[in-house]
């Protein structure tokens, strides 16, 4: 059984997802700040690989790519730290990236390697259901990764229904059509995860773009099976030497 | 099988190029398009609008211009299609008519747009004015201060003028803050894309619009010579739309030569180059699977050239399919011959082209024609907008 659908087994409610970018703020921190978030009761870490030309971040994950960039961050580099992380991470680990520097990779390269260090699943937001069916399904599924789809409130019921049959692991609920690291109208947001629920998906349903903080987190876990925080995580690591106090602080402040 | 190298499938495809990658959050937009766009221009009113407009409004058909010096200084018989002509004074204007009456038609109040050398972006702030309708133009830092003249008529009609700042702060960073714009306007706010790239149906619809070029050059060509087929078809290839319209209407008569020009920058053994098909591999950009500069690593390679309009690290995915297929020849020029040919046509012809267009004219210098062959050179732009980098560059030409 994945580890995902064991998470989701065990814990149906308030499931903490944080996002950070690999190679950010250091090179050598990813390892550290998965194990502070881990230790401090993160149920899933979502990993980004950065990009240069990202399309759906918004200012701060970009320019957190940048710094990643610099620091001389690639997917090569990143499987090589990622080698020895299951003997110190349980939790599941998804990895989050843009088509293109995984095609240049070789889409099925990239999957065995994944599979390899023991990630879970993949989100790969602009590669869309029709060319994941047609191309990628079968690769995917080989090396027994989750393959997580994007929903917005601007999704069809039809579609979601879709984009569901075709997610394993967790359904990625966007909170509003936009790009991340942008404040919501929380009202709009609840009646689109109530709409969602009435749908009665196959996948558990996480939250993702405007989760900050534990109020939001609070509020958006109530509707769903828990929230992913991004933009307001790397800002919290930005210019911090001790990566693992912040990040042990940032999920404890979310969760109490 | 390829059935024409013209349109793409279904999905978008033009053989293994094109698609639609892009993000949940641009799905709608881009499919409210994709499912309107060929019954919005197939319309008889949206037809004689359209047709009005460039007829009146942006002054077509432009003149398929006979360049006797330029003739006989080749040897051979060399037509220009005078784009230079058009309103605002680049092809874009065709394209920018189109899609304000397509977004019209969506219903969608504010308009915006990418721009390089500024061109797209006089031409979209151009129709928004005339349609009054809310424009915002993303406009790479670096080529707001190259491209002044165009910034300030941008901003003359009531445009505003949005800075990118990432990344090479040139063309594909303007174009990644415009999609940026859209994911977080998604009801009232149409993106108009001044090249043939982009998710399907853009590159479809950009090529249709066009077109008109290389339909008013066959019509022209049998008046003039009294065949419709030249023995070549030459154009710039930044994201290559001059191109694709000049063209569109010989890419299924296998007779014509068809030749795109790419901005060799310093040279392609420099890494200070925009030829994509040269330095690139396939990869996605933009919405799109095409020709991509890009790092081993996957990142997208910050182009170089002279001219701002052809600064792109890809093709749009028509052009990649002619490239792969060998349906066209891509030949490249570097700002040198670009400049040469520049300072060349004004002498012999008395037109100051764009810098982009003088690329194009550089290829004259890269082929051997005969006195029987029929060459026609898109010349997609005026150069008055370069004037700063030819006053600087003169005392060398």
């Amino acid at each position: 059984m994945s580890r995902l659908k064991q998470l989701f087994e065990q814990k149906s409610e308030n499931i903490l997802n944080i996002y950070c970018t690999a190679g950010y703020p250091a090179l050598n921190s990813t390892i550290p700040v998965m194990k502070a978030l881990q230790e401090s009761g993160a149920d899933i870490i979502e990993l980004g690989i950065p990009y240069s030309d990202p399309l759906a971040d918004g200012e701060t994950i970009q320019n957190s790519s940048v710094v990643a960039l610099r620091n001389g961050m690639t997917i090569a580099g990143l499987f090589e730290q990622l080698q020895t992380m299951r003997t110190r991470i349980s939790i599941p680990v998804i990895l989050m990236g843009n088509i293109n520097p995984v095609l240049l990779y070789g889409f099925e390269r990239f999957c065995k390697d994944a599979a390899t260090v023991g990630v879970d699943g993949l989100i790969i937001p602009d590669l869309p259901p029709y060319e994941f069916e047609i191309t990628y399904k079968t690769v995917v599924e080989k090396y027994g990764l989750d393959f997580i789809f994007l929903v917005t409130p601007e999704t069809s019921e039809e579609r979601v229904r879709r984009l569901d049959a075709l997610s394993s692991g967790f359904l990625y609920a966007v909170s509003s059509s936009s790009t991340t690291g942008r404040d919501k109208d929380f009202s709009a947001v609840e009646k689109y995860l109530e709409r969602l629920k009435s749908y009665q998906l196959k996948n558990p349903i996480l939250v993702g773009f405007g989760i900050k903080d534990h109020e939001t987190f609070s509020r958006a876990a109530r509707h769903s099976n828990g929230a992913i925080i991004g933009s307001a995580f790397i800002k919290a690591l930005e210019g911090q030497a001790d990566v693992a106090a912040v990040s042990r602080n940032f999920v404890k402040a979310v969760l109490n | 099988m390829q059935v024409s190298y013209k349109q793409p499938d279904e999905h978008g495809y033009y053989g293994e190029f094109g698609g639609a990658f892009i993000p949940e959050m641009l799905y709608r937009n881009v499919e409210e398009l994709r499912e309107n766009y060929l019954k919005i221009i197939a319309d008889p009113s949206f037809q004689k609008e359209y047709t009005l407009l460039l007829a009146d409004f942006a002054g077509r058909p432009t003149p398929l211009y006979y360049a006797g010096r330029l003739s006989e200084k080749y040897g051979t018989n060399v037509y220009l299609k005078r784009e230079d002509l058009c309103h605002t004074g680049a092809h874009k204007v065709n394209n920018t008519i189109g899609q304000i009456l397509v977004a019209e038609r969506l219903g969608k109040k504010r308009i915006i747009a990418e721009t390089g050398a500024g061109q797209h972006g006089v031409a979209t702030a151009t129709v928004c004015a005339l349609k009054g309708l809310e424009c915002v133009v993303y406009m790479g830092e670096k080529d707001i201060e190259r491209q002044a003249p165009n910034v300030a008529r941008m901003k003359m009609l009531g445009a505003s003028v949005v800075p990118a700042k990432s990344g090479s702060k040139t063309l594909k960073d303007a174009t990644n803050e415009a999609i940026r714009d859209w994911i977080n306007n998604p009801n009232d706010t149409f993106y108009i894309i001044g090249s043939v790239v982009g998710p399907h149906p853009y590159p479809d619809m950009v090529a249709r619009f066009q077109s008109v070029i290389s339909k008013e050059i066959r019509a022209q060509l049998k008046e003039k010579t009294g065949t419709e087929l030249p023995t070549a078809v030459m154009a710039c290839v930044g994201g290559g739309s001059n191109a694709a319209g000049a063209f569109y209407h010989f890419l299924d008569e296998p007779s014509v030569d068809i030749i795109a020009v790419e901005a060799a920058g310093c040279g392609i053994d420099t890494d200070k180059s925009a030829a994509a098909t040269q330095l690139g591999k396939p990869g996605v950009l933009h919405g799109s699977r095409s020709y991509l500069m890009q790092t081993e690593d996957g990142q997208v390679e910050e182009p170089y050239s002279i001219s701002a309009g052809l600064d792109y690290p890809g093709i749009g995915p028509m052009h990649a399919n002619l490239f792969v297929t060998g349906r066209g020849r891509f030949l490249n020029a570097t700002d040198k011959e670009a400049l040469q040919a520049a300072f060349e046509l004004a002498k012999l012809e008395g037109i100051i082209p764009a810098l982009e267009s003088a690329h194009a004219l550089a290829a004259l210098n890269k082929l051997k024609y005969t006195a029987n062959d029929t060459l026609v050179i898109c010349l997609s732009g005026r150069g008055d907008k370069d004037m700063d980098t030819y006053m600087r560059e003169m005392k060398n030409y």
